[in-house]
């Protein structure tokens, strides 16, 4: 029965937050500056080092 | 003169970004030590999960509609440590769980202290290399929606693949969301330490909870 009310909790938390983003989201897609040249890699490889950060934690633990 | 101005200025501008930067972690630090201590309480007290549920409505509360009202006045100091107390004793069921493991102290650990390193060196990335990372704005807003459209459908399903990639894919899209709060410190994109504070403990706490969830997989496939 807990588990019941556990789903439905989370699920209606989980639908507000959807619900509160939708706007920021657009307003995110239609105003965020277009990368420049190198933007892309200079995100990419700090993601890439946490990727392979993460995978050495899941390695060692 | 002209040139003495405008050199005035951009000083102006550089000390106030120093500020805010300043502020910003100073009260990080506070509140990342007090949700630590009401975290403690909650694991002492041995909530029920439902608490978790609670804690963090509670706080999403707060955020979208005091947090707002009360960001500009010295009330907001209060509001924040309320979000990020109610966020810490939230994770208690969670930390409780995990220390039941006969390793789960260990994995408490590993998650702590790779959530530190993460955040420390994606900040200091940032911070240094003072790179406009506000083209990823939309990029991470709607990755977001995704997984929370996603984690919302497993809910039901209960994959526990999918709930393992959501973790996995929260890592990542946090990392993300670490670079672009942070730039957006350094580069104007927010003038309030309120606001900054708790958009970095956001980052943090469902960082830690993602790496938790991941490390504890790992460990229970050893």
């Amino acid at each position: 029965m807990d588990d019941m009310w556990m789903k439905i909790g989370s699920a209606v938390l989980l639908g507000a937050m959807i619900a509160l983003l939708l706007p920021r989201a657009r307003h995110m897609i239609q105003n965020s500056p277009a990368a420049e040249s190198g933007d892309w890699r200079a995100f990419l490889l700090p993601i890439a080092a946490v990727a392979g950060f993460v995978a050495l934690l899941m390695w060692l633990v | 003169m002209a040139t003495f101005i405008s050199s005035t200025r951009s000083e102006t501008g550089v000390l106030a970004t120093n500020k805010l930067i300043r502020n910003t972690y100073t009260l990080l630090s506070m509140t990342l030590l007090f949700s630590a201590f009401t975290a403690a309480i909650s694991v002492f007290l041995q909530m029920p999960p439902m608490t978790y549920l609670l804690s963090v409505g509670g706080a999403f509360l707060l955020m979208w509609l005091v947090l707002p009202k009360t960001a500009n006045s010295a009330s907001g100091l209060g509001v924040v440590f309320a979000i990020t107390g109610l966020l810490g004793f939230a994770l208690g069921p969670i930390l409780s769980m995990y220390l039941s493991l006969s390793n789960g102290p260990q994995i408490i650990a590993t998650a702590l202290g790779g959530t530190g390193v993460i955040f420390l060196g994606l900040s200091g990335y940032a911070l240094t290399t003072r790179r406009d990372f506000s083209f990823l704005g939309g990029f991470l807003f709607v990755g977001l929606l995704v997984v929370f459209g996603a984690a919302l459908l497993n809910i039901f399903l209960a994959v526990p693949a999918m709930s393992l990639a959501l973790s996995a894919a929260i890592v990542m899209l946090m990392s993300g969301f670490i670079l672009f709060d942070t730039s957006r410190m350094v580069n104007g994109g927010v003038d309030n330490y309120i606001i900054a504070t708790v958009q970095l403990y956001m980052n943090i706490f469902n960082l830690f909870i993602s790496l938790l969830h991941l490390l504890g997989f790992a460990s229970n496939n050893d």
